[in-house]
């Protein structure tokens, strides 16, 4: 392990922050796509220099870059979703049937042993693959036809297809969350899916127990153990020991446990990261402090991490896509916020610095152990 | 009529900045258009030579213009205009260029 690489999407551009193993200083190149949408950027596991970027635009739309050399040059690839037969109707915000459309990319997952093979999670809510290197794309529609689709509705940043799950296991398993559907597995590669919303709790919709419905914003789970998930939902953090079948609250002893991102330590499968976010009509933490909090428990038992963060007047969000971790050890610890910095712990979140202040609005950040 | 009977025309077309920046191209491009030269097939000719500027401008299946992109020629908006209409003259003679416009809006 010679460094990492840290893939920053912004409102108006990529960034790509490299560092040695030490994690000190680091160089910042960007911006790569200067005034588009970068809502994500990551790297195959297996050959850390193809990149794939989303880049949009309100003005001209969707477009799929992919890199070969790790970031340095871009090629635009093909930007070409349409969805599979008659796309129909899901529901809107007044609860009446609208159609299907397609508007952006959220969210890239590089397979986990092919470079050429990429999944994108899309709204209007679908999940598309492609096998030749993002240059053509073909709908997995057997997400959106499986029943629960026509009752769907869109959260208030739309209706989006966000996380994509890989499962190392078990190549035949795919986890997915839209907001605001809830979660959805595949145990056959993409054919068929089931909603996997067993114990949540949403006050906010008229069936608070319903099988879908819910507005997830994130899961995370530790590639040696991927039965075990855990899930930041608009309000609760979650947690399920048996592949999403159930879930149950661990949100313990958070000051507030509304929030965008999570996830888990790349060595300890118990610990896990969140950052506390005041409530879903004020998106920036509580009290104007800046704290990640750290479970050591899976769950339940919470201390908060603040060395290095602004601990007064600050008021950013940090977005669902904008927290990672490396593979080194000590594990380092990154997230970014709506203020245009993009922090990192090298020490697991006992410490934090700036990696770099002044960026637009961060939406996504993801990590490569090179 | 005579003007969209025509064929094999060179149509100057500008484009906005950021499809400069993604075609690799300057401001002006100059495209060899089979005719008629209607809206429709200027598009097709910028595609066709830009396949990365595919989608930008127009939907990839319903062929409709994205909403906050225009079409200005001989200082007027032709934007409403019917994709197979013929485009102004002076645009066929190459008197004029063909703008794709970025809307001002957003901040």
């Amino acid at each position: 392990m010679s460094g990492v690489r840290v893939l920053v999407g912004t409102r108006k551009g990529a960034f790509v922050l490299t560092s040695d193993g030490k994690r000190e200083n680091w160089d910042v190149a960007g911006p790569f796509f200067g005034g588009w949408e970068i809502y994500h950027v990551k790297g195959s596991p297996v050959d850390p220099d193809r990149l794939y970027a989303s880049q949009s635009s309100s003005w001209f739309g969707q477009l799929i870059q992919r890199s070969n050399d790790g970031g340095k040059t871009w090629q635009p690839a093909g930007n070409k979703f349409v969805y599979d037969g008659v796309p129909g109707t899901h529901q809107w915000y007044d609860g009446t049937p609208h159609p299907w459309e397609f508007k952006r990319v959220w969210h890239l997952e590089p397979s986990l042993t092919d470079p050429d093979v990429v999944y994108a999670g899309v709204e209007d809510a679908a999940l598309f693959r492609s096998a030749d290197g993002g240059q053509t794309w073909q709908e997995l529609s057997g997400l959106r036809g499986h029943g629960t689709g026509p009752h769907w509705s869109p959260g208030a940043g739309g209706m989006c297809l966000h996380t994509i799950l890989l499962d190392p296991i078990n190549p035949e398993r795919i986890y997915i969350a839209i907001s605001a559907a809830g979660a959805f597995r595949t145990d056959d590669g993409g054919k068929t899916w089931q909603p996997i919303n067993r114990g949540l709790y949403s006050k906010y919709i008229p069936d608070p127990t319903a099988e879908v419905g819910h507005c997830v914003h994130r899961i995370a789970m530790h590639a040696s153990r991927p039965d075990v998930l855990f899930m930041q939902k608009h309000w609760d953090v979650m947690r399920s020991d048996d592949a999403g079948a159930n879930w149950r609250e661990v949100s313990g002893d958070l000051p507030t446990d509304f929030g965008f991102v999570i996830d888990v330590h790349a060595h300890e499968p118990e610990t896990v990261y969140v950052v506390p976010i005041k409530s879903d009509s004020e998106h920036y933490p509580l009290d104007g402090k800046l704290r990640v909090y750290r479970s050591r428990t899976g769950g339940n038992q919470w201390e908060p991490l603040s060395s290095g963060l602004p601990q007064q007047d600050c008021y950013v969000n940090v977005l669902r896509d904008a927290m990672a971790v490396d593979a080194l050890d000590p594990c380092g610890v990154y997230f970014g916020t709506t203020g245009g910095q993009v922090y990192g712990s090298a020490d697991a979140g006992d410490h934090w610095t700036p990696l770099v202040r002044d960026l637009p609005a961060v939406v996504s950040v993801e990590v490569q152990t090179l | 009529m005579m003007i969209s009977q025509r064929s094999n025309v060179m149509i100057r077309v500008v484009l906005p900045q950021h499809l400069r920046t993604l075609a690799g191209v300057g401001r002006e491009v100059t495209l060899d258009v089979a005719g008629p030269v209607t809206q429709r097939a200027v598009l097709d000719a910028v595609e066709a030579r830009y396949p990365m500027l595919r989608g930008t401008i127009r939907d990839q299946v319903t062929q409709q213009r994205r909403p906050l992109v225009r079409f200005f020629a001989c200082q007027e908006d032709i934007s409403q205009e019917p994709p197979d209409a013929p485009v102004p003259e002076a645009v066929v003679s190459g008197k004029e260029p063909f703008f794709i416009i970025g809307a001002i809006a957003g901040g």
